[in-house]
């Protein structure tokens, strides 16, 4: 882990309160998907853990959403303006665990880190098809993107306005992708269905109210089948037979 | 410049310098190792352990605040069996200055049973007896918050415990913090820690629900460092055995105050969370720091005000 500054190069609305920020340092920066970044915003006691959505020579891409007064002020920072952040925080997905065909299963913002492991599936001669929800057609983002690499992208909103109208898992039956591994981030209930609905082996991007973000604290720890874990350190990602739902 | 001397002796223990990372806010040490070099630090007490391993409080456990937070970890730990043969001696192969054991107990006798397993444990230098968790509704601060209370739990403690340094870790959440320590000093401690956290909780105004899972928790930031400072300056002043400081810490002149108030040894805690690096900033920020204030040795501004 390191403690480094980056500044904002770009910071915009890409979705209905959803922003995505590119941030560069000095230096190069090695982050790998599923990893996180803890992020220092001015005037806020506690850092705000981020989800990497792609790995630049010198900087990261992160996605966020304005839920609350930190996400507000990060919202508002312009490009120019430095970020303290720790990174590379986390265990990350396992790409080299898929042996040809991975299905990548996101839900809102857990798309992000999705971006970044289709990548590296990619780069590593695999073949990657997407399946993204969405409650509204207004907070739909990363699938051009995603896309542009060449993944083909299935759409499940909530409200039908986009896609399969519905839940990722009615989008997947529809779609009936090829796959021999999956890997999903997204709202606990959404994982909780794709792995109870696929017999595959799959891996689950957790998220947890951190403090440290780092392992030290112990501020993040649930129970897994294999014992307390800290979703900071032991995860974020977990495999789907270790979560106990 | 000229080379200033930041050591300080603790209970005849020679510390590089006064800077320790609070029990709970750096593990058992190893976590941080491959962050920084762990021996710039003149101690470290390690995360609270009890008899038997504990999986905790639910999450969420911590909760933000205006300079501060709120953690409910609620003595999450591997047992002490697990930090006598295996964390203890894991730091030492690493890590030269002060290990200091943070102990918790449900009744008298586990606390004296704890103790002294890690008196046994040749890689623990000190043992920090918490009398002050605020996140367990058995034991923890319950035994710290009165003075015959706290005098018993020493008194068992001090019997179990041959060889080692005994501190007494006190709550704030008390009215009168100075006759409590005073209790613990009459029993037999060798020195004091304080100040625990304080009770706390905030409310999620749209869920309309505490944002702790276990409502309630322990404050710890910036916020109550004047608190802990006065906290300090009294028991420091009423009582003739070592203080280690804690509460609120953040840089090198909150280290310099508080042993000014009395602090032989200061402990960080919460800045850990939000700097993982604010210890070693610390030491290495105190050497201009004293030569700017005019100070040689940090060990003769000890009590000084």
């Amino acid at each position: 882990m390191q403690k480094r500054i980056f500044h904002i190069e770009s910071n915009d609305a890409v979705a209905r309160d959803t922003f995505r920020i590119v941030l560069r340092t000095d230096g190069p920066v090695a982050v790998r998907s599923g990893q996180f970044v803890d992020l220092d915003i001015p005037g806020y006691y506690l850092r705000r853990p981020i989800s990497v959505s792609d790995s630049l020579p010198d900087g990261v891409v992160l996605y966020y959403k304005v839920v609350g007064e930190g996400t507000k002020v990060l919202s508002a920072m312009a490009p120019g303006a430095a970020l303290e952040l720790l990174l590379p925080l986390g265990n990350g997905f396992h790409p080299e665990k898929c042996a040809a065909e991975a299905l990548l299963i996101g839900g809102g913002l857990g798309a992000a880190p999705l971006y970044l492991l289709a990548k590296e599936l990619l780069a590593a001669g695999r073949k990657a098809t997407a399946v993204l929800g969405f409650n509204k057609a207004d907070e739909i983002c990363l699938v051009d993107e995603l896309k542009a690499l060449g993944v083909p992208v299935h759409i499940a909103t909530m409200d039908g306005s986009v896609g399969t109208k519905g839940f990722v898992t009615d989008a997947i039956a529809a779609a009936k992708p090829a796959f021999d591994r999956f890997y999903t981030c997204g709202p606990l209930p959404m994982m909780k269905a794709v792995c109870a609905a696929l017999s595959a082996p799959g891996e689950v991007s957790l998220e947890e109210r951190m403090g440290c973000g780092a392992g030290f604290c112990y501020g993040c720890t649930v129970q897994t089948a294999s014992g307390p874990r800290r979703v900071c350190a032991d995860g974020p990602v977990f495999d789907k037979e270790e979560v106990l739902w | 410049m000229v080379t200033k001397d930041l050591s300080v002796s603790l209970c005849g223990l020679q510390l590089a310098n006064p800077v320790v990372p609070a029990s709970g806010t750096f593990g058992f040490g190893l976590e941080l190792a491959d962050s920084f070099d762990l021996n710039v630090l003149g101690g470290i007490s390690l995360k609270g352990t009890t008899r038997e391993a504990r999986f905790g409080n639910p999450t969420p456990r911590i909760a933000e605040c205006t300079a501060g937070m709120i953690n409910s970890v609620g003595l999450q730990n591997p047992g002490i069996e697990v930090l006598v043969t295996e964390k203890a001696p894991a730091l030492r192969k690493v890590y030269g200055g002060a290990i200091i054991a943070n102990i918790s107990g449900f009744s008298i006798e586990e606390y004296a049973y704890n103790c002294g397993r890690a008196d046994a444990c040749p890689d623990i230098d000190i043992i920090e007896v918490n009398v002050s968790c605020p996140n367990v509704h058995a034991g923890g601060m319950a035994f710290g918050t009165d003075p015959a209370s706290a005098a018993s739990v020493t008194k068992a403690v001090r019997e179990a415990v041959r060889n080692k340094p005994v501190f007494i870790k006190l709550s704030p959440n008390v009215t009168d913090i100075v006759s409590i320590a005073k209790a613990c000093e009459d029993a037999g401690a060798d020195g004091i820690t304080l100040i625990n956290t304080l009770l706390g909780m905030r409310i999620d105004i749209k869920k309309r629900k505490p944002v702790i899972a276990n409502k309630m928790g322990g404050f710890s930031g910036p916020a109550v460092f004047p608190l802990a400072l006065r906290m300090v300056y009294q028991v420091a002043h009423a009582c003739s055995i070592p203080v280690m400081g804690c509460g609120g810490v953040r840089r090198a002149e909150d280290v310099i105050e508080m042993m000014m108030a009395g602090a032989t040894a200061v402990q960080v805690g919460a800045e850990n969370l939000r700097n993982p690096m604010a210890c070693p900033e610390i030491v290495a920020a105190l050497p201009a720091l004293m030569d700017s204030l005019g100070i040689n040795s940090l060990q003769e501004i000890i009590g000084t005000v």
